[in-house]
């Protein structure tokens, strides 16, 4: 059998339903045998966008995205899609086609050294020199993708690889003694986990991604019946726990809660489940937690004790340790703490001035969240219209928010809304835009018209890169270089270009019908063009390396 | 700062030591002495590494390090707990009133002749980094021409 087949036989086989990617010239081969494949194929029309999608795609079923493109410029232009699935620890396996054995460091027309470029930003990567060891390779690939702590994996076929003949056996299971995660908590870390809850006055529970990526939500929300120990969660944690709960104190850090972050500050015990203490969440790290022991629960043991040093570090997989402490945890006594916390969510709470006569962003957001009683999935892009999308859409499931959190990818919003409507059919998927960052990578807009797929792109439209002059104005002197876009594409119209529904919404009054319109329509996609307050700002905002004391708030009118 | 040596077992395979230096030279941590070789075992290379550098860093690269898939052990090997070698060899200018110093400081070193002609004598020592150091510094004042260290193996006492 010729190594394209065997590739597609060992697809089959770790039931990939679908792949994203583009051909070219040393894919040929692997093309060629997925023209009769039992999987469907995807064409974007940019590779980033492949790889946007099947990270998409991933996050919001759990199942790994796998993607395909060509070498060189193909699997150059994935960098960025590999990079945004790394920091976020999303499941992935990405297949390059790479010139032929005999060819490689010879300058061969369209090689690119692939194995060396995405070395710091895949959990691995092969370059397949053996026929021989495809199946294996591929194998260890979705398997190492998604064990552990989850991560994109490359997989470089040279040309002359997908041509040859091998046998096609598949191995029954894999062996790898380098990579052995630890799944199951040392029981005397859980047990003294337990101590230390029991004991404290003024706990909080610190949620990130981990808790989704291990499907632990259940188990945490266990944790927070057992206990009643409020939640904060990072933004990639969104989801984790309901923040429709009393016992939520929504998203921490730079624009997280003036509560969460209060609540952390003040608190005696942290309790970071699958979180690794970002900068962004953490601010000025000497000031972080100044009175709080931390128990660290995450299977990661190079993110313990890495820029917080941790007094009960817990090393295995959320839902399992979760199910342990659950087991045993006693409930501490803590009225007086949640009574502080409830009056800070009073004196603080999370807020804007709406108005009636210009469209604010986070009205359209409320609105988003109220007709679509909070049951959509969400992506967003990066920046102001992402921070607003985190602060005032109520997320009570997991996987129902997908943003790039680490690398902090502006276009990635519409290929993951994208990747996600194909593993969710029966949701509504909406992208949370911003004028900037749809502009990145809106050629895949023709792919969900293709497909039929009625993604909704709402577009915070503002006519600026509304982050940057954020900070512009609050740090550089409101010196706005390079950050007004009014320069920009008629966003109805190129809705219409492409066979798309477009809807410009130019006040408040039409907000609510403009989006119960487009939730009406199922069979293509809807760009919402919102055009909104042009410098309404992100508050609270904790300035970066700053002190929770330096937060700016928000001044109502 | 502190030197640290790591030996570090990994799979004998194309691409590995790439992975591993990546980790130092993404920090901007220069590497001051590399070896690689193989091991009782053909298919486990060990890569000994020597790396000045802020102790949590290193225990964060260690922990990256274990994290590589193909990484086996990452173990510390500081001085008081193995044993460390390192060869040199140089080459010195002979002149025929320095000959009989630089033979004596050879003997007193137990220092090979690698080579000799009317012009020039290469010299191998094995020992120590240390020694190696005391051994270079001695050797200085005859006008080293060229020379080589091999980079330190490191073993674990018992």
């Amino acid at each position: 059998m010729k190594g394209a087949k065997i590739l597609i036989e060992c697809l089959v086989k770790e039931n990939v339903e679908v792949m994203f990617g583009y051909p070219g010239g040393v894919v040929i081969p692997i093309f060629h045998e997925l023209f009769n494949a039992p999987l469907k194929f995807v064409l974007t029309r940019h590779e980033q966008g492949a790889a946007h999608m099947a990270d998409g795609y991933a996050r919001a079923t759990g199942k790994p995205g796998v993607l395909l493109v060509t070498s060189g410029p193909g699997a150059t232009n994935i960098i960025t899609g590999l990079a945004t699935a790394y920091m976020d620890s999303v499941p992935m396996v990405a297949i390059t086609g790479q010139v032929s054995t005999e060819m490689i460091g010879n300058d061969a027309f369209q090689e690119a050294d692939v194995t060396g470029i995405t070395r710091p930003i895949t959990k691995h990567n092969y370059l397949v020199q053996d026929i021989k060891d495809l199946p294996r390779i591929v194998k260890e690939a979705f398997y190492i993708a998604t064990t552990g702590r989850p991560g994109p994996v490359l997989i470089d076929i040279p040309v002359n690889i997908s041509n040859a003949e091998g046998d096609f056996v598949y191995p029954d299971s894999v062996d790898i003694r380098g990579y052995k995660p630890n799944y199951k908590g040392h029981p005397v870390q859980i047990e003294k986990a337990c101590q230390l809850i029991e004991h404290a006055k003024k706990p909080v529970v610190y949620a990130g991604g981990g808790v989704i990526l291990s499907n632990a939500s259940d188990e945490l929300r266990e944790f927070v019946n057992k206990t009643g120990i409020p939640v904060t969660t990072t933004l990639l944690g969104l989801g984790a726990y309901p923040e429709t709960d009393s016992l939520s104190l929504q998203m921490l850090g730079m624009h997280g809660t003036y509560y969460a972050n209060k609540a952390v500050h003040d608190s005696d015990l942290l309790i970071a489940i699958g979180a690794r203490f970002d900068d962004r969440v953490t601010g000025k790290i000497s000031e972080f937690i100044p009175h709080a022991k931390v128990i660290h629960i995450d299977i990661d043991p190079a993110s313990v004790s890495k820029n917080i040093i941790v007094d009960v570090p817990i090393v295995g997989d959320c839902k399992n340790v979760l199910a342990e402490i659950n087991a045993k945890v006693k409930k501490p006594s803590i009225q007086p703490w949640i009574d502080h916390i409830e009056s800070f969510k009073k004196s603080h709470p999370l807020q804007y001035s709406n108005s009636s006569d210009v469209i604010k962003p986070q009205f359209v957001i409320e609105k988003l969240y109220e007709l679509t009683e909070g049951k959509a999935v969400i992506t967003t892009e990066v920046g102001q219209n992402q921070m607003w999308a985190a602060q005032f859409y109520k997320y009570t499931e997991p996987r129902t928010f997908i943003s790039s959190g680490g690398l902090g990818t502006m276009g990635y919003g519409l290929p993951a809304a994208i990747g996600a409507q194909f593993g969710m059919p029966e949701k509504r998927v909406i992208d949370i835009a911003g004028d900037g960052s749809i502009q990145m990578n809106i050629q895949e807009l023709i792919v969900a018209v293709q497909y039929r797929l009625p993604v909704i792109i709402a577009i915070l439209n503002n006519g600026f890169l509304g982050m940057v002059r954020q900070w512009q104005q609050h740090f550089y002197d409101k010196r706005y270089s390079h950050t007004c876009i009014k320069c920009a594409p008629d966003f109805v119209k190129l809705a219409e270009a492409y066979g798309a529904e477009g809807i410009r919404i130019d006040s408040p009054d039409k907000v609510e019908a403009a989006i119960n319109k487009a939730l009406s329509i199922t069979d293509r996609p809807i760009i919402l063009d919102f055009l909104v307050d042009p410098e309404e700002n992100v508050y609270p905002f904790m300035p970066a390396g700053k002190t929770i004391n330096e937060t700016i708030m928000r001044e109502l009118a | 700062m502190s030197q640290h040596v790591l030996s570090v077992k990994v799979e004998n395979q194309s691409g590995v030591l790439a992975r591993v230096v990546n980790l130092f030279s993404a920090r901007g941590y220069n590497i001051d002495s590399l070896s690689v070789s193989k091991t009782e075992d053909d298919d486990i290379s060990c890569i000994t590494v020597v790396v000045n550098g802020d102790d949590r860093v290193i225990e964060q690269v260690k922990k990256q390090l274990n994290k590589l898939i193909d990484i086996i052990k990452v173990t510390d090997q500081p001085k008081e707990y193995s044993f460390q070698r390192e060869i040199v060899m140089l080459k010195l200018q002979l002149s025929s009133s320095k000959r009989i110093e630089i033979f004596q400081i050879a003997q007193t070193f137990k220092a090979s002749i690698l080579d000799i002609t009317q012009k020039s004598i290469t010299l191998e020592y094995l020992g120590s980094p240390e020694q190696l150091d005391i051994f270079i510094e001695i050797l200085r004042p005859y006008g080293i021409k060229e020379l080589n260290r091999s980079g330190r193996i490191s073993f674990p006492k018992d």
